[in-house]
């Protein structure tokens, strides 16, 4: 589990937000949504980065991440060619449910493990449209990639500086945008506001972790029916099961 | 070359102990190695009733180490008895130590008792030191009367031996290590976390949803060879050390100061095959100091 990566590209791809590919074991990677857990080599970055895969194929993975902090400071500054020691690939990540019509709904840096899913439902033929949301223009990306799927591409940000104004919910009101199965990643907030409406979907929440695998307990939720680890049982969790 | 090493009531291969907290009921660190490679391991501190623990966030950082306030989550002593162990059955054949705690002197009874009919259990450890829980915990680890009176009450109450860990946030370690050995302790597992916190620069607000939390990593390994080296000159049994543990050398540095044995915590979660890398490097590392018979060292700074 704990390998060896090397660093293909490092790029900026908006505000603050990087695009990193990686070269290394990507075998065993079974679902979108999983994450990886990498090791930044500074005593001040003690603990790992978990950060969601983007995009896999048979000998590379991407990552789509944004500097908030010391550590994804010293990520964008990672060269290319560097190794870094990431845990790969962790949790579970979304279950693929055959349905009529499905929404990946993103938002910000939650936006990028919902390409894979993406990609999944091409694959199955499954019809989804995609509702991104971003707090300026700024920030948008990843729109062109899922354009180029096919999907319709819908576009909110907060400050109306780009798209529709506002958030997913309100755009997906606004079209009135039919579907009977949602996939979201976002700000927890965005999230719990998902599981207020009537709609039925998984969610990938985020949260602080200590190790990444199941050890330490650090990032568990309790939900209607346990309590979950967010990097073991999840990240993904039911809408039925999320508690507010 | 010997790395074996004795606790009360347990033989152990090497003196590689994955610390409580860190390593949860041991079979999930079964998919990465074969855990029996290890001397033992503490299991995760577990309680009388279930806890969910404490709001997160409940991790935070800082220079070379890290704060958690889980606040004890556990599936409470039936379960760890009847699923838990089951489990870790299937993939240990060693003996494993009950770390188990409290909010009142009767839920520790009742608790140790029941842990007490694993055939698994080696010995426990009595938990007086968690810092991030409301009830008991510390509290029962920074008086002296209260730790000795708990640990007397518990040696009636089980059969096995009864390692006490030790909370390092208190003024004189010494007399409360004095004060349980007194009291029938087997041995003393020392030193907890200590309490610290972050605070968000940009919102003003503790980065920890408890506000403190444990602090633990390399950072506080001088702290704990201190106090271990301190607590050595004043009881008789044996020592387990613990705190900022990353390698073999670390290992070494731990016994001189006078442990009998470590225990690997936070070296745990930053990489999950850090207790078998540790054991691993021990022999090469014994080689290149010297070292025939780890129990020749234990204790040799004070000599």
């Amino acid at each position: 589990m704990s390998n060896l990566y090397t660093v293909l590209s490092n790029e900026l791809i908006a505000y603050k937000t990087y695009k990193m590919v990686l070269h290394g074991d990507t075998k065993n990677i079974k679902a979108p949504g999983q994450f990886i857990n990498i090791k930044i080599d500074h005593p001040n970055t003690f603990l790992r980065r978990p950060i969601s895969i983007n995009d896999y194929d048979e000998t590379t993975l991407t990552i789509i991440y944004k500097v908030f902090g010391e550590g994804t400071e010293i990520l964008s500054k990672t060269k290319r060619f560097t190794t870094l020691d990431i845990l790969s690939p962790l949790g579970n990540g979304f279950t693929i449910k055959e349905t009529k019509k499905q929404l990946l709904i993103g938002g910000g840096v939650g936006v990028p493990p919902l390409y894979s899913v993406a990609k999944e439902l091409v694959k199955r033929n499954i019809e989804f449209d995609v509702v991104l949301g971003f707090n300026n223009k700024y920030d948008v990306f990843l729109e062109g990639m899922f354009r180029s799927l096919g999907a319709n591409v819908y576009v909110t940000t907060m400050d109306g500086t780009y798209g529709y104004k506002g958030n997913v919910i309100d755009l997906i009101k606004s079209k009135n945008l039919y579907f009977d199965y949602y996939y979201a990643c976002g700000p927890e907030k965005m999230l719990h506001a998902l599981v207020k409406e009537d709609y039925v979907g998984q969610l990938s929440f985020e949260e602080r972790m200590g190790c990444g695998f199941g050890a330490c307990m650090g990032c568990s939720h309790k939900t209607i029916t346990s309590y979950k680890r967010i990097c073991k049982e999840g990240p993904v969790l039911e809408s039925s099961e999320v508690l507010l | 070359m010997n790395l074996s090493v004795t606790l009360p009531g347990m033989k152990l291969d090497n003196p590689i102990i994955p610390a409580s907290g860190c390593f949860g009921f041991g079979y999930e660190f079964a998919e990465y190695y074969d855990i029996n490679i290890l001397g033992s391991f503490s299991f995760k501190g577990t309680t009388l009733e279930e806890r969910f623990g404490n709001k997160t966030p409940r991790i935070a950082e800082s220079t070379s180490g890290m704060l958690n306030a889980i606040g004890l989550q556990n599936p409470g002593v039936n379960n760890v008895l009847k699923i838990e162990l089951e489990k870790l059955k299937k993939v240990y054949n060693k003996k494993v130590i009950a770390n188990i705690g409290g909010s009142t002197i009767e839920d520790y009874i009742e608790a140790v008792k029941i842990i007490s009919k694993s055939d698994i259990v080696g010995a426990i450890e009595l938990n007086i030191s968690c810092p991030n829980v409301k009830e008991g915990g510390i509290g029962f680890g920074t008086n002296k009367e209260t730790a000795a009176k708990l640990t007397r009450l518990v040696k009636e109450a089980t059969n096995l031996p009864v390692y006490v860990k030790l909370s390092p946030n208190v003024t004189n370690i010494g007399e409360i290590a004095v004060a349980v050995e007194e009291a029938g302790a087997d041995a003393i597992s020392m030193i907890n976390t200590l309490v610290g916190m972050r605070i968000n620069l940009k919102t003003g607000k503790p980065v920890l949803a408890n506000t403190y939390g444990g602090f633990s990593g390399p950072a506080i390994k001088p702290v704990a060879l201190k106090m271990v080296h301190e607590v050595y000159k004043q009881v008789s049994i044996p020592i387990i050390g613990i705190g900022g543990i990353m390698n073999a050398y670390d290992v070494i540095e731990m016994m001189y100061a006078g442990a009998t044995a470590v225990q690997i915590g936070t070296a745990n979660l930053i990489n999950p095959y850090a207790s078998k890398e540790i054991i691993d490097q021990l022999p090469q590392v014994m080689k290149e100091l010297g070292i025939k018979d780890l129990n020749n060292i234990i204790g040799r700074a004070h000599k």
